[in-house]
């Protein structure tokens, strides 16, 4: 295992220099008081630069991004991040912005923030949007809160209540609680979908609305939606739209004409920005104009050819982050959209849809495939059959495709479905990969019957063999110190 | 531009092999009624090169802070940032990937991040941190809830020396009905211990408190952890981390939980983010911590791995339970500031707080020369406010002359500086704050 940077460490080496300046007459001891200063350097790593980039540069060899390969990650759509997406937003027109700048200075972010705005309404069909959530999760919370608000300011204070479908992403049922609501699973029926007779039954006036995605985490359109909307609205409550799917329906379908109120998206996602090792992302939430009042402030607004942050906004739910948000990936989903156009939108989701429904085609009769019907992104396999004859899991599976030179799948999740992984291949994978991807997945099968410690003892070909998760769990080092 | 590879001919062959005739067909499940009868209607999509133009036309129309310097800062500040951490981050192994779920293919984003952690754990002297949170004042929010949740209480007292985004943005996540968030009117720009001691009472969660305050001015922290711990609540500070080369680290002061805005750590200002918000802890509210964290452990051959840690916390397995709902975080910028770190030293980070404060120091004596008094007189750190009579005017008379600003505060205008500012800039702003009539 590679040596952190706590242990190359070499005092002295460190060679980093401000330009010469002097300010006579100065003394630290008037201008910053004793009772504030730290008694002792912070025990920072002493390293030269070249030291430096060969650490980083080590430790990126040893992840695994887009660029290295196809990585099916499903619900998180992992699609190629064009190269033309970072130079734009690395461009100091951009990067070189402090957020505070008088606006007549900054016309050209304003302006690009406005027409994103507008782009991802139209792609949604949604009234209005805010840019502020640096995430997926934080767009829920910001449109939760919006229902919140809204039912707050009606005065129906007695919903408590959120709903949530059994099949969710983890985030919907923390964000209802996180904004305070008591949570209530929706069940799913024997296709995948919500069960609507479930749905009716749990409706009622205690219930502030629905957190739903479609197509949902099984890959699967929720063709009821329309029915599923009437039940939520004529009992009083908003639809939330979960748009981590939204990669699946560009310019085919609009959560907006399908009755949500809010919309998240996932610039990071379906807009082709990076995820960064974990973020950022962005988020935007869209609204119907019910909720436009509440939107957090400060918006972007037009006036002639004028742009401006207008936050004079008295029902706004206010800021849920500093400054106006995730700026810098904006810029990247921008672009991706210009280059793209409607039809290019349409192309990638046609694309998308394709290469699941091909995957899905390719892999039955080698893998359970729970629902075995044409999917939308992504689809669920399992490992029910390897589990069957040779006791070999997901997580072994999963593990085993990476000595394929394969990022594996999304594993265990949904929940709904045992020993499930969640392929979502995306639109940016060529057949050929999607082949090799099945020759892997046939191959680790073979083994799993003939020699089936090989996949359970997998990985063999990566920088580390499998890792304990329970020790590290059960006695957390999460921080390097000289005795480890 | 498109980027789907497969060109028209394969498309037909994969369609065949799925028995469909077209791509239509992979859309039958949507009811007639929710398809979109029409093309979506956006610009047309452009060529590599009319994407380039048009990118660089609207950066145009912004005035960036490579062509002229700025004294803005307000939580946001122009450090400089390294060529080699340029290089670094745009690798894209690290920026392609996401969070490192499955850990053996993802080792050197898990070492990354738990060397990120380490760092952070020391500069502010705290014993855990996560992975990053999305910025400082998200990071404040939920260090609050953490602080309401741990104690059971609710009462969560900030002064308005607090930037008035994070006070703002704490309000709103106060929607949740789990904070009550009362504001402390400061008292010559900083916090009022005597009134804050009149408002503790066994429902108050925590104490939140920056420092430096959104003034530039320091608060007067040393004895706030043995107040707060002797009524059971909890200390909350955010930091400026640039500080923290030279000033006491929270950890020395009883804080309890530790936030900050760490965009100054090697991100560019990017007109308000990405940024990254750092979130730091005692042992004793580990379990109880928003956010990812990564934990050393041993593979099958014992040796030495990563692996993300502790997610019996997290949204995804405590679902309808969690405390916090953070999934993606800022993992990349976290990944900058662990570079930054690593190129400026403990010595450089030293420099680059005492070189942005003596620049200040610098700032206010002249300012005052030319009859410009400091609007409170405190111990800052690197940022204070100036009295101008119209701060408004004051920074159209600095546009005009070529140079971005401060923050207008209702009567003064707040500076900051950094080690990119030198003195002529300084001389220059002096220079023409001193020659206009102030009110």
């Amino acid at each position: 295992m590679a040596k952190t940077i706590f242990e190359k460490t070499v005092p002295g080496s460190n060679s980093f220099r401000l330009p010469e300046e002097e300010f006579p007459g100065q003394q630290l001891a008037k201008t910053l008081p004793e009772r504030f200063l730290r008694q002792q350097e912070p025990d920072l790593p002493e390293m030269s630069e070249v030291e430096v980039v060969r650490h980083f540069t080590d430790l990126s060899q040893r992840a695994y991004g887009v660029d290295n390969g196809l990585y099916p990650l499903g619900s998180c759509t992992m699609k190629y991040n064009p190269k033309i997406n970072e130079w734009a937003a690395n461009l100091p027109g951009f990067a070189a912005l402090h957020p505070l700048q008088p606006a007549e200075t900054v016309q050209g972010a304003l302006q690009l923030m406005y027409q994103l705005q507008e782009m991802l309404g139209e792609i949604t069909g949604m009234d209005a949007f805010t840019l502020q959530p640096a995430a997926g999760a934080h767009g829920e919370m910001t449109g939760v809160m919006m229902i919140k608000a809204y039912h707050q300011h009606r005065g129906d204070v007695q919903r408590t209540r959120m709903m949530v479908p059994d099949s969710a992403h983890g985030t919907n049922p923390a964000t209802a609680n996180v904004v305070g609501y008591d949570v209530v699973e929706v069940k799913s029926n024997a296709r995948g979908l919500v069960d609507l007779e479930d749905l009716r039954a749990k409706m009622d006036d205690t219930i502030a609305g629905l957190m739903l995605t479609n197509p949902n985490t099984l890959g699967l359109f929720e063709e009821e939606i329309k029915e599923i909307a009437g039940i939520v609205h004529q009992g009083g409550g908003l639809l939330y739209y979960d748009g981590a799917n939204m990669n699946a329906i560009m310019g085919v379908s609009r959560p907006g004409d399908m009755g949500f109120d809010a919309v998240h998206l996932n610039l990071h996602k379906t807009f082709a920005t990076p995820h960064g090792g974990g973020g950022p992302g962005s988020g935007p939430v869209g609204v119907k104009s019910v909720l436009a009042d509440f939107l957090p402030r400060p918006v972007v607004v037009k006036k002639g050819e004028h742009y401006s942050l207008d936050g004079e906004r008295p029902l706004s739910i206010g800021r849920v982050k500093e400054f106006y948000g995730n700026f810098g990936v904006m810029v990247k989903a921008y672009t991706y959209i210009r280059a793209l156009g409607g039809e290019g939108l349409l192309d990638a989701s046609q694309q998308a849809v394709l290469n699941a429904n091909y995957l899905r085609h390719r892999l039955k009769g080698t893998y359970d495939i729970p629902f075995d019907r044409l999917c939308k992104h992504e689809f669920i396999a399992t490992s029910r059959l390897q589990m069957e004859v040779a006791h070999v899991s997901t997580m072994d599976i999963a593990k085993r495709l990476m000595d394929y030179g394969f990022h594996p799948p999304t594993v265990y999740f949904p929940l709904i479905v045992r020993e499930a992984f969640m392929v979502e291949p995306t639109e940016t994978e060529t057949r050929e990969r999607l082949e090799e991807f099945v020759q892997a997945l046939e191959a680790i099968d073979r083994e799993a019957r003939e020699n089936p410690d090989l996949v359970t003892n997998a990985p063999h070909n990566m920088p580390v063999f499998r890792v304990d998760e329970v020790t590290a769990a059960r006695n957390p080092v999460v921080k390097w110190t000289q005795d480890d | 531009m498109r980027y789907t590879p497969n060109p028209p001919a394969v498309v037909a062959e994969m369609l065949q092999e799925i028995g469909m005739q077209s791509c239509e067909e992979l859309f039958t499940d949507i009811p007639a009624p929710l398809k979109l009868q029409r093309p979506l209607d956006l610009p047309r999509g452009l060529s590599e090169i009319e994407l380039r133009r048009e990118m660089e036309s609207l950066a145009r129309k912004n005035t960036n802070l490579n062509e002229i310097p700025s004294f803005l800062g307000a939580g946001a500040y122009d450090h400089y940032i390294p060529a080699a951490l340029e290089e670094l981050v745009h690798r894209s192994e690290f920026y392609t990937a996401y969070t490192p779920y499955q850990a053996e293919i993802s080792q050197g984003i898990l070492q990354a991040i738990f060397e990120y952690q380490t760092l952070i754990c020391r500069l502010t002297g705290m014993d855990v941190a996560n992975a990053s949170m999305y910025d400082g004042a998200t990071a404040l929010a939920e260090a609050c809830n953490l602080a309401a949740v741990s104690t059971r209480r609710a009462k969560v007292l900030v002064p308005d020396s607090l930037h008035p985004h994070y006070l703002e943005v704490l309000r709103t996540y106060a929607l949740s009905g789990r904070m009550e968030v009362e504001i402390l009117p400061c008292k010559d720009g900083i916090l009022d211990a005597a009134l804050m001691r009149d408002k503790l009472d066994k429902q108050t969660a925590c104490l939140a408190v920056q420092q430096p305050n959104f003034f530039g001015l320091l608060e007067e922290v040393s004895s706030l952890g043995e107040i707060l711990h002797e009524n059971k609540s909890l200390l909350v500070v955010a930091v400026d981390p640039i500080s923290l080369g030279i000033l006491k680290p929270p950890g020395e002061y009883g804080a309890d939980v530790v936030v900050g805005e760490g965009q100054a750590l090697g991100n560019p200002l990017s007109f308000g983010g990405p940024y990254l918000g750092f979130f730091a802890t005692t042992a004793k509210l580990m379990r109880k911590m928003p956010g990812r964290i990564v934990g050393q452990t041993r593979d099958q051959e014992d040796q030495r791995a990563f692996v993300l840690t502790l997610q019996a916390r997290e949204q995804h397995i405590r679902r309808e339970k969690a405390n916090s709902n953070i999934c993606s975080n800022q993992a990349l910028n976290a990944l900058a500031a662990t570079i930054y770190l690593c190129l400026v030293g403990a010595k450089g980070l030293r420099d680059i707080a005492l070189r942005s404060h003596q620049l200040a120091v610098y700032a206010s004596q002249q300012l005052e020369s030319v009859g410009l008094e400091q609007k409170y007189q405190h111990p800052f750190f690197r940022e204070f406010a100036v009295q101008t009579g119209d701060p408004a005017w004051a920074n159209r008379a600095l546009l005009e002359n070529g140079i971005i600003g401060g923050y207008e505060l209702a009567d003064s205008l707040l500076l900051a500086f950094t080690e990119k500012r030198t003195r002529e800039q300084v001389d220059r702003l002096v220079s023409i704050l001193g020659g206009i009539k102030h009110g």
